[in-house]
């Protein structure tokens, strides 16, 4: 039963904003009550996880693979327990950062329907709900997009809403290809269907539609263009939300998927993989440098963050799905800290371009600091976790021989330094344009807290990196062989 | 039978594709709605299609046989719902969009590109 909350709370909590809909500060009260059990949910499941390995529940009592399955391992509690943790802090920055206006639009129903559909992409064992699960998220993460929206989101959200519409229908038919040649909708049955037949031109054509659609929702090269052109627009809650988590779903929906439906080991989509995490490695953390406003090259650093997870999926040892899964963990906290305090930021000196801004680090040493822990783990900078997570993925790298994709790895990192740097010298280092006394805004506790706590999230995750290496191993050992995923979905023996 | 659906889907895509090049937000739409409804025919048609059986079994009976496959048409249904709800959205904003952006063209559509941004 427990695996049904992460699911019901951030429906109820919806539910219960749309009606107090009248009152701001009820709507704001129930929306953190809400934000909170879900993270009691999420400590709750994840702690049996790691105690006893993968739970599932079937829904209605349905046995699988008739039913509905959920499933936790440990890729899909931990994936939960960090959106339950970004819902939290998303929701208490919100009190300081979104508009009246757009709360009276629904930001807080809109963000818990968009956690509902998180939470059931991450624990359904069944790719047809997760399929409604992505929808259900995506016409929640539309509205959020929208709501308040002066020209810049409304440009924003039509090509957002354009594009992720493709690859709804790719998901849509690769699910329909799938079902036509295996029978089966539930991914653990699929797994022994397709066992054995991952050259069948029908298996690779379905994953191919699959790959389209979860690498437009993760923002692969060349499908990434809606993430550039959106991002920047909504509200920073928004943003934050939607950079640490949106994609995030795509390249979950791609670990699960590629490991446990299809076995593409040795099929042609290694080498497609490869080149594609490659391409939005370089694109991703060219476009960074090329950009002149904080919230976009930190929506490109997002797509090169993507890059590094996909080739520890394409070179597909348990090492480098440890390094993927890794980064994935620690990428959430990053991009939520990175997003939140460029909202923090863009308040004090009043402007998000470049050109505008400045002096942060003079007027506000302390929230500099809370915002440099982030950014230095996005550029792999020791103690943090972006540099564990790298160096996983580069160890994978060289344990295969793969020179080229070793340095690719560190050559975007570097990249991804040379980013940050900029952001820190124009932002925070340079002169404010309006002079010293530029920044005078007041930062209250709601904006500084949630920063405050991701910093620290990121550094006890890096400071700590054993603990958190060997659970990523563990994930790594459960997605190479998912024999235990299996069993506890299908029942009887592996 | 089925090859006539996959001829039918082909011929949807083809048109939803070279009505969504059109770079106009409405007929893009409505290309997206035809591929959409290429992409449901290909579920209908991956349940291999049965002519004139009801998805019923006889009474005793435990297969399939002689009935036809119930849950592609529940899929599908489930995809024209979501479809249609996604759809009245994209109108929607399609609409607003126009009154806002002033234009339906996309290439006109730029106010979110660097060095044209509305404040910030």
């Amino acid at each position: 039963m427990l695996l049904f909350w992460p699911i019901v709370i951030p429906l109820l909590t919806a539910v219960l904003t749309l009606l107090a809909w009248r009152s701001t500060e009820m709507q704001r009260g129930i929306s953190l009550m809400g934000a909170l059990a879900l993270l009691l949910a999420a400590l709750a499941i994840f702690s049996q996880v790691v105690e006893t390995g993968p739970v599932s529940a079937q829904a209605g009592g349905w046995p699988a693979p008739f039913g509905i399955t959920l499933v936790a391992d440990l890729l899909s509690a931990i994936m939960v327990l960090l959106t339950a943790i970004v819902a939290v802090t998303v929701v208490i920055f919100s009190f300081s950062d979104v508009t009246v206006e757009e709360e009276h639009f629904g930001f807080h129903p809109l963000t818990h329907s968009l956690l509902t559909g998180i939470c059931g992409a991450f624990l359904t064992g069944d790719i047809f709900n997760m399929y409604v699960w992505f929808e259900v998220m995506l016409i929640a993460s539309f509205g959020l997009l929208v709501i308040g929206g002066g020209k810049t989101q409304f440009d924003g959200t039509v090509k957002y809403v354009g594009l992720n519409l493709i690859a709804t229908v790719a998901f849509i038919a690769g699910v329909g290809l799938l079902y036509g040649t295996a029978g089966a909708l539930n991914m653990a049955d699929l797994h022994g269907k397709l066992a054995g037949r991952s050259g069948e031109a029908v298996v690779l054509a379905s994953a191919a539609f699959l790959l389209f659609a979860f690498g437009s929702k993760a923002a692969l090269f060349p499908v990434y263009f809606w993430l550039p052109a959106s991002y920047h627009t909504p509200a920073f809650s928004t943003s934050a939300l939607f950079s640490a988590l949106l994609t995030k779903v795509g390249v979950y929906a791609m670990l699960r998927v590629f490991t446990l439906v299809y076995d593409i080991d040795g099929t042609v989509f290694v080498p497609i993989l490869i080149v594609l995490a490659v391409l939005t490695m370089f694109f991703g953390a060219m476009g960074a440098l090329s950009q002149n406003s904080l919230r976009r090259v930190l929506g490109y650093s997002i797509i090169a963050s993507i890059g590094f997870m996909v080739l520890g999926l394409a070179i597909g040892t348990p090492l480098a799905l440890a390094g993927a899964a890794f980064y994935l963990f620690q990428d959430v906290l990053v991009k939520t800290g990175l997003f939140l305090g460029a909202g923090v930021t863009a308040r004090l000196t009043g402007s998000e371009l470049f050109a505008r801004s400045g002096g942060v680090w003079r007027a506000r040493a302390g929230f500099s600091i809370l915002f440099l822990i982030p950014a230095l783990s996005l550029a792999g900078v020791p103690p943090f976790a972006g540099f564990w997570a790298k160096l996983l993925l580069v160890q994978a790298a060289l344990d295969t021989n793969a020179w080229f994709l070793t340095f690719a790895a560190l050559a975007t990192g570097f990249l991804l330094l040379y980013a940050m740097g900029r952001v820190w010298a124009a932002v925070f280092w340079s002169a404010h344009p309006g002079g010293e006394s530029a920044i005078t805004a007041p930062l209250g506790a709601t904006s500084l807290l949630p920063v405050a706590v991701i910093a620290i999230l990121v550094t006890y995750l890096g400071l700590s990196a054993g603990t958190f290496v060997d659970l990523a191993l563990r994930v790594g050992a459960e997605l190479t062989d998912p024999s235990a995923y299996v069993q506890t979905v299908l029942g009887g023996a592996p | 039978m089925e090859i006539m659906i996959a001829l039918l889907a082909g011929f949807l895509v083809a048109a939803g594709a070279y009505l969504m090049m059109s770079g106009k937000t409405l007929p893009y739409l409505f290309g997206l709605t035809m591929i959409s409804n290429a992409a449901n025919l290909i579920i209908f048609a991956s349940g291999r299609l049965t002519f004139g059986k009801p998805p019923l079994i006889p009474e005793g009976a435990h297969s399939i046989e002689g009935a036809s496959n119930a849950l592609p048409q529940a899929l599908i249904l489930t995809a024209i719902v979501i479809g249609f709800g996604l759809l009245v959205f994209a109108l929607a904003l399609a609409y607003r969009s126009y009154y806002v952006l002033g234009t339906t063209k996309m290439d006109h559509m730029n106010a979110s590109e660097p060095g044209t941004e509305v404040g910030s």
